[in-house]
């Protein structure tokens, strides 16, 4: 066995630390240096566990535990935090280091999942701008898909030496379980230095904030910036829509009344492919946002106690949705249909309105142009604040076993500065901040721009549902929204599932 | 290969009893048999059995896959058996089995008989034709017939077509047809398998048997339960063998297809092992649900294998 921080006991060694099944929240409570000391224990004392691991197996005695070896060698690595502080100023309260020339030779080494087309563009251009300017610091990329990253990036953060720079997805299985591991770095000292807290509006900071134990999820410290916007909206056919006679909708009323217009002229009124479970929950959001109170829907959808599935607001979200799967809005054959497939499909002509995040909107824009308009889901009364599911990329966290975490902050504010915004626009993508100014012209994407900038600014943007428990959207709320709109369970039977999960998680049991 | 050579050599009958003495020396060795069969039982223990008694050690565990593992005995299989979500996954994988195993087997073996017994021609191109879906890659399979089974895809279109609009369906949107529709694509890549293993087993038949048959007035139907079937009970055995692991383990088609939807009605343990595992971080309850799946598929498939053992004797 060679001393190498591979765990070898580990195939799905990840993120979250849950040492319960199911919704018990002393998953957070582990103690960050345990984790820690994990790997360094492995290369020393792999074998003998190996062998007691054997010989446990093999005489069915519960003595040898996976994961184990690592409690006798915490006293070793104590030291090692107070050994790397000299470097986080910041994090010890001192005064941050921003002249990036003053740092000399650095390497950072970057965990991201910019390969898309877009992103990969602005990201390459970003971080070449960036060595250009400071020549002593030096970026290396480390690029993997989305999926490819949430599965190592657990792995790579235990690393005694860890990347500097990590994209963590915001949700409590990914970036809460590493902050309650101690594994990422607050920001807080950086984003007081540089500005980042009046850069960014409050509603998109909170997407990135965590308690320092991982539990309290949309407050307390902040633990990484983003760079791109995200906004579940309403796509539509601007052509169907004027052949109806109908505006674009001001109030819910006014929408729901335009989906009765389009089936009353005999079309397909809203779009739907939800054989991956998972495009649903993107219908219920904005329903969601437009009928509960925003701060319910927040708590809700964050996993964070004192709120409440089952009150009338959300019932009546669900039964909206109900009603228009069971009445004929969506097309045939949405529960089996193919979500890409059916974004097409919308694409090329077929159904008036199109419930989808902004990601799509590249496609729609290269069919349709000026031919296609997006909004936020109107609220239930004209002029109210617009609330929907929306939020941002994956941010961009800095590790605490960072050696570099001055030049790590520097790199960060670099590519989410107002330059950065423009480049981002520039390569196809929604930039996160200054987003109405940098918006172009005309096009779905003009619209797209708009209703984001309107929503963080003036409205809310709510968190993804299936950021709520670690069990939330796969076993609850995917199939649990199949079976709502296939007429297999009630609106009340729906959120009263959903409750159950969520209370279970929220109560700790 | 040696003993061939030896064989039409000249000086055959020294050299061979040259060999054999060498050999029996070898033999002889209480040792001998194990360190010849050391090698492969090494790569065998170290990448099967060791694996496979972690993955039993695991399944005895609350785990995370990090931090330390709490052991709960038998707790992961009683958690196993108690949830209702679990079980009807295994049904789900026993629906499965119809059409991986007893479809094909059906299928392949009316298919084979004809083949063997028509005396095709070009019999070669038949039995590529019918092997090549085993040979394409899985997630290939499934995209293809997601595209097939899609509301407006040639299926629903070939239906309408003819004038079955009442039949076309949202195949994989369905609470009733999107199991069986995925079975349908099992049956389909297992046919393939089965007939080729069937055509190899009726090659082998001795004519003389059919010829017999004949004569005693069997027609083709007779013959076939007379002869053909009879013949080939190792080859049912293999194929049922392979085609039951085959179901059981059924992972691919269903994470391409509907992701264990609509609800929860095509949900197979193989995905619940992938997703206990790597989505919720329960590495004991995914190793309890794998190991409950290898001893379900050795339980099976020894059943069938003495099944096959008595027709057979």
């Amino acid at each position: 066995m060679t001393p190498t921080p591979a765990p070898i006991v580990s195939p799905a060694a990840d993120g979250a630390g849950r040492r319960h099944r199911r919704h018990r929240s002393s998953r957070f409570t582990w103690s960050p240096r345990r984790v820690s000391t994990l790997h360094a224990s492995r290369g020393r004392h792999v074998p003998a566990a190996l062998v007691a691991c054997a010989a446990a197996a093999a005489l069915g005695v519960a003595g040898c535990a996976p994961g184990g070896g690592q409690a006798d060698a915490e006293g070793e690595r104590t030291a090692a935090p107070d050994a790397a502080s000299s470097d986080i100023a910041v994090a010890s309260g001192g005064e941050a280091v921003t002249n990036g020339a003053a740092m000399g030779e650095v390497e950072l080494i970057l965990w991201d999942q910019e390969v898309r087309e877009g992103q990969a563009s602005q990201f390459t251009t970003l971080v070449t701008e960036f060595e250009e300017a400071y020549p002593n610091i030096s970026i290396t990329r480390v690029e993997q898909s989305f999926e490819d990253l949430s599965t190592t990036l657990a792995l790579a953060l235990t690393d005694p030496n860890p990347p500097d720079i990590v994209q963590a997805n915001n949700a409590r299985n990914d970036m809460g379980a590493f902050v309650g591991a101690g594994q990422l770095l607050p920001l807080d000292s950086y984003a007081a230095t540089y500005g980042w807290t009046e850069r960014y509006p409050d509603t998109v900071l909170k997407n990135s904030r965590y308690s320092p134990d991982g539990a309290v999820f949309g407050d307390g410290s902040l633990y990484g910036l983003p760079q791109v916007g995200e906004v579940v909206g309403v796509f539509y056919n601007k052509a169907k829509l004027s052949s109806l006679g109908v505006d674009v909708p001001a109030t819910w009323d006014e929408f729901t009344a335009a989906l009765d217009a389009a089936k009353a002229a005999g079309e397909t009124p809203l779009m739907l492919g939800d054989v991956e479970g998972w495009p649903a929950v993107h219908v219920l959001g904005p329903i969601q946002g437009a009928l509960v109170p925003p701060d319910e829907a927040t708590a809700l959808g964050m996993g964070n106690p004192g709120a409440d599935w089952t009150t009338p607001e959300n019932v009546a979200a669900a039964e909206q949705l109900a009603e228009w799967a069971t009445g004929g809005y969506f097309n045939e054959g949405f529960l089996g249909g193919d979500y890409d497939a059916v974004v097409e499909e919308f694409a090329s002509g077929t159904g008036v309105f199109l419930m989808a995040g902004s990601w799509v909107g590249a496609v729609i824009d290269e069919a349709m142009g000026d031919g296609a308009g997006f909004f936020a889901p109107p609220p239930v009364t004209e002029g109210a604040p617009k609330a929907t599911t929306g939020g941002t990329s994956l941010p961009f966290s800095i590790t605490s076993g960072s050696a570099h975490p001055d030049a790590a902050a520097l790199f960060i504010d670099f590519i989410t500065n107002d330059h950065a915004m423009e480049v981002l626009a520039e390569t196809g993508n929604l930039p996160i901040l200054r987003t109405a100014e940098l918006a172009p012209a005309q096009g779905v994407w003009a619209d797209v721009y708009a209703a984001f900038q309107d929503v963080s600014d003036n409205g809310y943007l709510l968190p993804y549902l299936d950021w709520a428990t670690p069990t939330f959207g796969d076993e609850v709320l995917k199939p649990g929204l199949q079976d709502l709109m296939a007429g297999q369970t009630t609106p009340a039977e729906f959120c009263a599932a959903l409750q159950a999960d969520y209370a279970a998680f929220t109560s700790g049991d | 290969m040696r003993r061939s050579l030896a064989a039409t050599s000249p000086s055959a009958a020294s050299r061979r009893a040259g060999v054999q003495r060498i050999r029996r020396g070898r033999v002889d060795h209480p040792a001998a048999p194990y360190l010849l069969i050391a090698p492969a039982f090494v790569v065998y223990g170290l990448f099967m059995l060791y694996p496979l008694g972690k993955a039993v050690h695991l399944s005895l565990f609350e785990w995370d896959g990090m931090s330390l593992g709490v052991f709960v005995g038998a707790g992961n299989y009683a958690d196993l058996a108690a949830d209702g979500a679990l079980r009807a996954s295994f049904v789900h994988a026993g629906v499965l089995m119809i059409f991986y195993c007893v479809l094909p087997l059906v299928i392949g073996v009316v298919i084979a008989a004809v083949l063997s017994r028509a005396r095709v021609r070009g019999l070669g191109f038949f039995r590529t034709v019918f092997f090549v879906p085993q040979v394409i890659a899985m997630v290939v399979v499934a995209t293809a017939w997601s595209g097939i089974y899609a509301f407006n895809g040639p299926l629903n279109a070939a239906l309408r077509g003819v004038g079955l609009d009442r039949l076309a369906q949202d195949w994989l949107g369905s609470y009733v047809f999107a199991l069986p529709a995925i079975g349908l694509i099992g049956t389909w890549v297992q046919i393939g398998l089965v007939t080729v293993l069937m055509l190899s087993g009726m090659a082998k038949i001795n004519p003389e048997l059919f010829e017999a048959a004949r004569l005693d007035g069997a027609g083709a139907i007779r013959e076939f339960f007379a002869v053909t079937w009879p013949s080939v009970t190792g080859e049912t055995a293999v194929a049922l063998t392979l085609t039951i692991v085959a179901a059981l383990k059924t992972f691919d088609l269903v994470y391409m297809t509907t992701s264990g939807g609509p609800g929860t009605s095509t949900t197979v343990p193989s995905y619940q092992v992938y997703y206990q595992a790597f989505r919720l971080h329960e590495v004991g309850m995914a190793a309890a649900i794998g190991v409950t799946l290898t001893a379900l598929i050795f339980l099976i498939n020894l059943v069938v294998n003495r099944a096959a053992d008595r027709a057979a004797a």
